[in-house]
């Protein structure tokens, strides 16, 4: 990753709340072109929420997520087309549509956005599924997929229109360590290749230390980043006890989460 | 043998549990130990666990019980000749001031809470549905206006699943609607000699009300049921969240095709129902001696067009009606094991409730209009 890249994204001032109830506070970073940015925490501190805001499907009560300079808290009609077009997101158990192939999965995308006549689409998805190793699987239903092959037919839908930036939620969950492994093998090697910005979230260390360029860590009780930076610097040196114990994997009675 | 034996000494109650406390045991001697502990209010519990060999999670919460009721009495507890493994277990497992559940308010806060709350779900539900009509004739007249932009494929498999796969179970509905009609009708007929206008009820009840009526249950039922479990399985699998950052908002590429096909479908249904009921009605009066085509004359005067599609013209709105519940009731799936169940339950009932709510405002047109 190139320390002097620009931000692709900018979360600036963001507090998300449920009706009185205040998810997280005054959030604020920056993703840039081509890092693999994880955001982390203790269960139930909001990690999927933040990212749910991030892509648009839950609207925070104050600030901007401006994504390639263009704010989609606020974007409607073509302007939030647009953005969502650049970008991909892969959901924690894949949400393949159960009634199409994977093939279809991916073309529906394809129809959505282009006007590729329907060979040139088949085409184009089954690169994708070549991608993440599933061209065998063009043809197959979700149902007949296992977790980590549901999760890399995910990716390449979200990999269909060629988007600038990939949300992953929750990567490894569910998966053993092998295909976990080899699913953050994928992300790396996407990342390199393609130059894609991945936002991930994830609360597996492992994988943060495979894929991780940046990571910011969330806190439950106080509601906002409690920790910026590379992982194995925060690991060793942050300041913060709890964040340290978090990366050193440490059982603590005192830990706030 | 396992058992609970007491002993009063003065201000002292002594237990003696003996061999296994388990939860057998346990529940023959809760009761009676709980009770003696209230009844004799001693100074000092002991618990002489000299001869308790096993105690199991029930058997630990009982003596914690008993050891937590002395303290609220401010009396003393003493376990003594306890083995280390059990102490070690009570230790562990004591849950110090374990959590209660909340106190319910007074009746007097709770009712107005309650009227408040089900005032405020009414009008959040009824701007829910008024916001889901609204975006839903916009993509409607957006998708009629450009034709192409339709998902025909999947309109045509609604309509395959919500039409031809029901014509079976309508037409058996019909048929024996018109058999039970004209048999009912029979008698009251036979009374004044007038079998012939048996006829004419049945083929009128069910051209104007019955038949798209009963036709309009069966999609409620069968449809609008199949809608809102299959949009609302796909909620919870975050497939509508994925529809929505794909771009594809799920309105128009969920709940159009849906309403366009049931739309399509119902008067189509509705007319075998009426077909089937006729010659259900038929079957029952050729054995009454009617020649058949007596009947056919008889069917042609009772019945003209308006009756036919006056009747036809309702199942268009219930159609649109049944899919657009079903639709709604599964994009308002919540998270949960039951949550799909729920919507289906509740796309059933506001279903067949705003089937039999257009249908009276139906009649009142009507009949200002004549027809």
């Amino acid at each position: 990753m190139d320390i002097n890249a620009k931000s692709i994204i900018k979360v600036e001032d963001v507090t998300i709340a449920y009706g009185d109830f205040v998810v997280m506070k005054d959030i604020n970073f920056e993703v840039k072109k081509g890092e693999v940015f994880v955001i982390l925490g203790g269960s139930g501190c909001g990690k999927s929420t933040l990212l749910k805001n991030m892509i648009s499907l839950v609207r925070p009560v104050t600030g901007k997520v401006l994504i390639d300079g263009l704010d989609i808290v606020t974007a409607e009609g073509p302007e939030l087309r647009e953005i969502l077009s650049g970008i991909g997101v892969m959901y924690q158990n894949g949400a393949m549509f159960g009634s199409m192939n994977i093939l279809e999965n991916i073309c529906l995308v394809l129809e959505e956005f282009t006007s590729l006549p329907r060979d040139a689409m088949e085409l184009v998805a089954k690169m994708r599924l070549k991608v993440v190793d599933l061209e065998d699987s063009a043809y197959k239903m979700p149902s007949e997929l296992s977790g980590g092959m549901k999760k890399r037919a995910a990716i390449a839908r979200a990999m269909a229109l060629d988007p600038k930036i990939i949300f992953l939620d929750e990567p490894g969950a569910g998966l053993d360590p092998i295909t976990s492994a080899q699913l953050d093998e994928l992300i790396l090697e996407l990342a390199r290749s393609l130059k894609i910005t991945f936002v991930i979230v994830t609360h597996e260390l492992p994988s943060i230390f495979a894929v991780a360029d940046r990571v910011i860590m969330l806190d439950k009780n106080t509601k906002t980043i409690i920790a910026t930076g590379d992982p194995r610097e925060l690991r060793d040196e942050s300041p913060n006890p709890w964040v340290r114990q978090f990366f050193n994997r440490q059982a603590d009675v005192d830990a706030p989460a | 043998m396992n058992k609970l034996d007491y002993r009063q000494e003065k201000d002292t109650l002594v237990i003696v549990p003996q061999g296994n406390l388990d939860k057998d045991v346990t529940a023959s001697h809760w009761r009676q130990a709980v009770n003696k502990l209230a009844q004799t209010q001693p100074k000092k519990l002991v618990i002489d666990a000299q001869d308790l060999e096993y105690c199991d999670g029930a058997g630990i919460a009982l003596l914690i019980e008993l050891k937590s009721r002395q303290e609220q009495n401010n009396g003393q507890t003493k376990i003594q000749g306890l083995r280390p493994e059990i102490t070690e277990l009570i230790k562990l497992f004591d849950p110090g001031q374990p959590a209660q559940p909340k106190r319910r308010p007074s009746i007097f806060r709770r009712v107005p809470e309650q009227a408040g709350k089900a005032v405020v779900d009414f009008f959040k539900e009824m701007r829910s549905q008024i916001s889901f009509t609204g975006e839903l004739f916009v993509k409607l007249l957006c998708t009629l206006s450009h034709l192409g932009s339709l998902r025909w494929k999947d309109a045509f498999l609604v309509a395959e699943k919500s039409g031809a796969n029901a014509v079976g179970i309508t037409a058996l509905l019909g048929f024996l609607i018109g058999v039970i009609l004209a048999f009912q009708a029979a008698i009251a007929m036979g009374k004044f000699g007038a079998e012939i206008y048996v006829a004419d009820l049945v083929v009128i009840v069910l051209f104007r009300e019955l038949g798209p009526l009963l036709t309009a249950f069966v999609l409620a039922a069968r449809t609008g049921s199949a809608f809102a479990a299959e949009i609302g399985t796909m909620k919870v699998n975050e497939e509508i969240d994925a529809l929505t950052t794909m771009g594809l908002e799920p309105v128009r590429f969920l709940v159009i095709p849906r309403i366009l096909a049931a739309v399509f479908v119902t008067p189509l249904l509705t007319m075998f129902n009426n077909l089937f009921g006729v010659i259900g009605c038929v079957l029952v009066m050729i054995p009454m001696g009617f020649a058949p085509i007596t009947l056919l004359n008889q069917i042609r005067e009772a019945a003209d067009l308006t009756d036919l599609f006056g009747g036809l013209a309702k199942t268009f709105v219930f159609g649109f009606l049944i899919a657009g519940i079903g639709c709604l009731r599964g994009l308002q799936t919540k998270t949960g094991a039951s949550a799909v169940g729920d919507s289906a339950t509740r796309a059933v009932v506001t279903g067949i409730i705003a089937i039999v709510l257009a249908d009276g405002v139906f009649a009142v047109v009507y009949y200002f209009l004549g027809i």
